[in-house]
């Protein structure tokens, strides 16, 4: 879309006058969530294990998908467009590559060594960055990472765009011609009606959809979507410097080993001799 | 003595459990004042509940936009107070409430935030376990006011009466902050059971339940307990989504944990590990979370648990 190409006019405004909309996905590549995890240097290791596309950010490639199929598509010629954004080594590629496959029209992805060990404020002012230059009209993230699980960088991408937070949506209702978005969040607090308009961040909760699994077709497809690698300077953000650190971290020890019994038909009664012997009961 | 500020947290128009708990971390810290976000009308009710715990003084700012735009509104305001008193660390509660709170503050004030601690130090070093538990590590802002967020059930509260000076204040809130309108909200629906996060004891099911969750219930309302499931048993429809414990669903640090018909795997165990008493019922000896186990047993969780709950009640009666 040409129009998007010319930087400083307000967020979103040319791409959702058209009526088309312009939908970011934000993703990160994660270490297996099967895998164990070490740390080393305060620091994740993420080169001895296999990398995924987040479990959670499947949801919402999905819902991503889903928005744009419901109002004009974003095959070629549909009305909309995904864009995959992400922030990582090279090899974030990878799961860049597996959102493509899914249907996503292209991805960005900010590789810099100089953010490597990036605390979440600086993620999120990167990512913002990008969101910004790019005139989204809509932003989707899952609601965490499962390797870091802060769960607040889309709540920070917000604050940091100064538009809407719709976040952790179990439903989302998009009206393009009115630029309206209506949420339903779900917590621990309860569930709430929340509505926003163009442009927003939206963060969706696993229960929201079924992700689609690639087809062979999309797989192929993939291959030939352009994977736009940008370095840090390139987003215009402000800062690299990560404010919070780990200082030490360690294996916690194994539990000692407890008491394991065969049910002979007393067991049942014996664990109740241990939860009463603990003071549990 | 330097001073440490808290997100007083509420259910039902009264301070939580978990206020006392980061009221308790703060005070290692230094002195606790306490923000209170309350409706209007409703300020002077919720600062009187905070009536345990060592707070020394209690902030209030009243305004509808708190219920109206929620964590943005909120995030405002305390952003602004901590401008006005500079605080030398800010905790708030860890649930996605406080989290999405903090992450908007931090980003606001380029602060460094914490998320998800277990204990906090004298100095503000944070420890967290990560991984499922399976590593421990301290972590720290490395300058300025840390923002940090503690996991609820993790700090044992100190619930001495207190009766902190109350004060009234108010504080600008952006345009920015108002973009998200809350239009209707509906509080979680209880089953009579405790919260998952909340709860002393949880009894979770999985795959071992066939998809019959009738067993695991009556024990967990003999023990009073949370019921959970792993992701096998969310997934095949067997038990709502909101009860799964594990790597994507709810991390859990109950006094009591019972696995019943759970192998284990590194996603369930990633939401339970930092239980403090684990007890494992599989019928397959070789399910990896009896690793875990203080207690196991190798049998069927249809011919264990129900002795076991009426060892339960007859105990309790």
């Amino acid at each position: 879309m040409v129009f998007t190409r010319l930087f400083g006019w307000p967020f979103g405004l040319l791409a959702s006058n058209l009526g088309h909309m312009k939908i970011a996905v934000c993703i990160k590549q994660v270490p297996d969530s099967w895998a164990e995890k070490k740390m080393v240097g305060g620091l994740l290791d993420r080169t001895n294990v296999d990398a995924v596309l987040n479990d959670l950010d499947e949801y919402a490639v999905e819902e991503a998908l889903r928005i744009a199929e419901a109002h004009g598509g974003n095959e070629e010629g549909g009305a909309n467009t995904v864009t995959v954004i992400s922030m990582g080594p090279e090899r974030a590629t990878e799961a860049a590559r597996k959102a493509l496959s899914m249907g996503a029209n292209d991805a960005i992805l900010i590789s810099d060594p100089v953010l490597a060990g990036a605390d979440a404020v600086v993620t999120a002012e990167v990512l913002a960055n990008v969101i910004l230059k790019g005139e989204f009209d809509i932003v989707i993230c899952g609601t965490e990472s499962t390797d870091a699980r802060m769960s607040v960088v889309p709540a920070m991408m917000s604050e940091k765009l100064g538009c809407a937070q719709l976040t952790f949506a179990s439903k989302v209702s998009v009206d393009p011609a009115a630029k309206k978005v209506s949420i339903t969040r779900v917590t621990e607090a309860g569930v709430d009606e929340v509505h926003g308009e163009f442009p927003c961040v939206i963060s969706v909760v696993e229960k929201i959809n079924e992700p689609r699994y690639p087809s062979f077709k999309g797989i192929m497809a993939a291959k030939k979507k352009v994977i736009d690698v940008r370095d840090f300077a390139s987003t215009g953000a402000q800062f690299t410097k990560s404010w919070s650190a780990v200082v030490d971290s360690a294996p916690r020890p194994p539990r000692a080993g407890g008491v394991v019994v065969t049910d002979d038909g007393t067991a049942g009664q014996k664990l109740v001799d241990f939860l009463s012997e603990k003071k549990l009961i | 003595m330097s001073t440490v500020l808290i997100l007083a947290d509420f259910a039902s128009e009264k301070a939580t459990k978990a206020t006392v708990e980061i009221a308790t971390a703060g005070a290692v810290i230094g002195e606790v004042t306490a923000l209170v976000l309350a409706p209007v009308g409703k300020g002077a009710a919720y600062a009187a509940s905070i009536n345990q715990g060592p707070v020394t003084k209690v902030l209030v700012i009243e305004s509808d936009d708190f219920v109206r735009h929620g964590v943005a509104a909120c995030a405002d305001a305390l952003a602004h107070v901590i401008g006005q008193i500079s605080p030398s660390a800010v905790l708030v509660v860890s649930h996605a409430f406080g989290k999405e709170v903090a992450g908007r503050v931090a980003m606001k004030l380029k602060i460094g935030i914490i998320t998800d601690a277990v204990d906090v130090a004298a100095d503000c070093t944070a420890t967290q376990l990560v991984f499922g538990g399976s590593t421990t590590v301290h972590s720290k802002v490395n300058e300025g006011t840390a923002i940090i967020t503690v996991r609820p059930n993790t700090i044992s509260a100190n619930f001495a009466a207190a009766t902190p000076a109350i004060e009234n204040t108010t504080a600008p809130l952006s345009d920015c902050s108002k973009k998200a309108t809350i239009t209707s909200t509906e509080p979680p629906v209880k089953g009579g059971r405790p919260e998952l996060t909340e709860a002393n004891i949880v009894v979770s099911g999985g795959r071992g339940t066939n998809g019959d969750f009738a067993t695991v219930e009556a024990f967990a309302d003999s023990l009073g307990a949370a019921v959970g499931a792993s992701r096998a048993a969310t997934d095949a429809g067997w038990y709502p989504h909101s009860h799964q414990v594990g790597q994507t669903g709810k991390t859990v640090s109950p006094q009591l944990y019972v696995a019943c018909g759970i192998s284990g795997a590194i996603q369930h165990r990633a939401g339970m590990q930092t239980s403090k008493n684990i007890v494992v019922v599989n019928k397959d000896p070789e399910a990896p979370l009896f690793e875990l186990a203080d207690f196991g047993v190798v049998g069927d969780l249809f011919a264990v648990l129900p002795p076991a709950t009426e060892g339960v009640k007859a105990l309790k009666a």
